[in-house]
């Protein structure tokens, strides 16, 4: 009776299963909803929904499955502000609607965007076309260079490419290993945690009492040691604005996990735009900050560094010369050196890049690939990456230098 | 185990308000007997739903402050072995019998309580990552086993759990499935004024307009880096009180800000803001 209910949530992205509806129905042979829409209203939110962002999806399910009311405008809104948040990890737009797309004002593009995403929808519940061509899409392609596809306000040549680009890979990846949320992220980031014993001795150390009070002649002797405490410090920099602004939700997730994450002995976090040049700023409006000989001299080499950045830039602005104040100077050091000089302190340092694998080997992102180790930014990469980084020593640094 | 009988239903108390919405998923959590999972914003309400349910119910609280180290084995019981190898050295008790150098954590002693009572695990998410994971089991089957002894921990009456967490850290899916969800919202205007009634019977309507009035002002601010809640109005209106205030305005020199707003910059901005607000007059 209420199974098409929790079909319709499903399909609005709740994940209720077996379990719910067994415990919807004890909860009705139980007389709790007294009989009423308004109790069941109450009962079925309870036990079917498990966090407060799937409320109001809920709420919405529960209006056009009982009410008839269709919400659909409402739904479409908010799905399509989801969509765009992660526009580049399920653009699915044909390369005639890309053609389309060329001619048109933004208000067109955004109005076809949404019949667009409806669509999808729709087709996607019924055959899994859109799953089953993925694979083998042909919008990966590379030369792609567009005058803007202005999508979620982004603008330039290269964030268009790079809708089209994620299609082919990201819709292969979406079925095994792609989604990053944030419990994967810092299930993956735990694995950076190291402890190391000091402070106050204060937990008993069983084997070694054991021990002692052996070789004592059986008198006790209690033995304490310090309890373990992490002992990982991670400096964490991340590339805001411009081209990363379409991944800004996932790389938010990533600092949002990390600045959680209690592991951590020590965590700075910086941001700087495109290439670093001379300074790390404090806030994504890239104010205050430090600069990098002062956090070279402030840190240790045992710090972890990790660099978030899509590593695209025009080649120029690798080579552009500043001072360490971050100001053009024609005897500074060029942004290709303070990276390197970054490489170099930090014994243990990787890139993130959210940019598809495919587009690695060409442009600026092969000159960064061979100053710092790089991973993608999925759950996978991240693994890699931080088993690099609890490895050893990177030399990858001195090698770039040549 | 045996099935409880019908539970009551619960209506919250005459200290603790409710609505529906939250009576129905106390409701369920009691019938269905599983563990209820209480988020909200800090101050709403979420600990004292704990109490304001073992009061109704009549049940003893038995109350777990989860902190950032605690371990799920905490919970269950620790084994004092620094207590038994002393007790051997200076032979003092029967070191023999290790039964008594494990004591039961919270959760053991809600599991071993004759009568069912109502457990509280605060502020879950403060602790390990893998904690809620840790607890699936016991928390299911209602039993666990101490190694030690080999003994089982049966619960006689399954405990009533209360859960909250503030969101600090996402839970595991399996912990999620498991257990009846609320979402305390921030009550509006008209349940808060009868909140403050509850709090404060008696108080001059005039002030408790303007009390509320100025502290929905407050939370609309959008600068705030911690929005004043429930609790703090409570107290706010209870220094208030006490002080003999009687009359309110929004500026900056509302009396004893610091009761509603606990961080510095919030205060700072409160008092630009109003303080700019004037400045053309002058």
């Amino acid at each position: 009776m209420f199974l098409p209910f929790f079909y319709e949530l499903r399909r609005r992205g709740l994940k209720v299963g077996a379990q719910e509806a067994l415990a919807l129905a004890g909860a009705l042979r139980a007389g709790l909803h007294d009989s009423h829409l308004d109790g069941f209203y109450h009962v079925a939110r309870a036990l079917l929904v498990h966090s407060e962002t799937q409320l109001d999806a809920f709420d919405q399910a529960f209006l056009a499955h009982f009410q008839g009311v269709e919400s659909a405008s409402l739904e479409l809104t908010q799905e399509l502000l989801h969509w765009l948040e992660e526009a580049r990890e399920r653009p699915d737009l044909s390369p005639e609607e890309v053609a389309l797309l060329e001619q048109l004002d933004p208000e067109e593009i955004r109005r076809l965007f949404e019949e667009r995403l409806k669509e999808q929808k729709e087709r996607h519940d019924g055959g899994n076309r859109w799953v089953g061509t993925g694979g083998t899409s042909p919008f990966g392609n590379n030369g792609f260079g567009r005058e803007g596809i202005r999508v979620g306000g982004g603008a330039g040549n290269r964030q268009g490419r790079a809708l089209m680009q994620a299609g082919a890979r990201k819709y292969a990846g979406y079925r095994d290993d792609v989604v990053l949320d944030t419990r994967q992220m810092a299930v993956a980031l735990r694995k950076l945690r190291a402890f190391a014993r000091d402070g106050a001795p204060d937990e008993l150390d069983v084997d070694e009492s054991i021990a002692a009070t052996a070789r004592n002649a059986g008198e006790l002797e209690v033995v304490t040691r310090p309890p373990r405490r992490p002992n990982t410090r991670v400096v964490l920099a991340m590339d805001v604005g411009g081209s990363m602004d379409p991944y800004a939700a996932l790389v938010s997730r990533l600092f949002s996990v990390a600045s959680q994450a209690t592991h951590f002995k020590e965590l700075r976090t910086y941001y700087f735009h495109n290439c670093v040049y001379g300074k790390l700023y404090a806030t994504p409006q890239l104010t205050g900050g430090i600069t990098v000989p002062e956090l070279v001299a402030q840190v240790g080499r045992h710090h972890k560094l990790v660099m978030v950045g899509d590593a695209s830039m025009a080649p120029y602005e690798l080579s552009i010369r500043t001072d360490a104040q971050g100001h053009y100077k024609t005897d500074g050091l060029e942004g290709l050196t303070w990276l390197m000089q970054l490489a170099q302190h930090f014994e243990r340092n990787v890139w993130l890049n959210p940019e598809p694998m495919g587009t690695w080997r060409s442009g600026t992102i092969s000159v960064i690939a061979r100053v710092f180790p790089m991973f993608a930014l999925t759950v996978e990469g991240l693994g890699e990456a931080v088993t690099h980084l609890t490895r050893g020593r990177t030399v990858r640094g001195a090698a770039a230098r040549r | 185990m045996s099935q409880a009988p019908t539970p009551v239903r619960f209506k919250g108390t005459d200290t603790y308000l409710t609505h529906e919405s939250l009576q129905a998923a106390v409701n369920c959590a009691l019938t269905l007997q599983r563990p209820l999972l209480v988020k909200g914003e800090p101050g709403t309400g979420k600990t004292l739903l704990a109490e304001a349910i073992a009061e109704a119910l009549g049940h003893r609280l038995i109350t777990w402050h989860v902190k950032s180290t605690t371990r799920a084995q905490d919970g269950l019981y620790v084994y004092d072995t620094v207590q038994r190898l002393y007790d051997s050295r200076f032979n003092d008790g029967d070191v023999r019998d290790i039964r008594k150098y494990i004591r039961q954590g919270p959760l053991g002693e809600a599991f071993s309580s004759p009568e069912r009572v109502v457990l509280l695990i605060d502020e879950v998410d403060k602790a390990d990552l893998e904690f809620p994971n840790d607890l699936l089991h016991e928390l299911d089957r209602m039993r666990f086993r101490v190694t030690e002894t080999g003994d089982e921990v049966v619960a006689k009456h399954r405990p009533v759990v209360v859960i909250t967490s503030n969101n600090e850290k996402e839970l595991p899916d399996a912990f999620l499935r498991r257990c009846v969800f609320h979402f305390i919202d921030f009550p509006d205007a008209e349940l808060m004024r009868r909140i403050v009634d509850v709090h404060h019977p008696g108080l001059d309507s005039a002030l408790s307009e303007q009390a509320l009035k100025v502290f929905y002002e407050l939370r609309s601010f959008t600068r705030l880096r911690k929005k004043p809640s429930t609790s703090e109005l409570i107290d706010w209106i209870a220094v208030l009180k006490a002080q003999g205030v009687n009359d309110l305005k929004l500026d900056e020199q509302l009396p004893f800000l610091g009761a509603l707003l606990k961080k510095e910059q919030d205060l700072v901005s409160v008092a630009e803001a109003f303080g700019r607000g004037r400045r053309p007059r002058a």
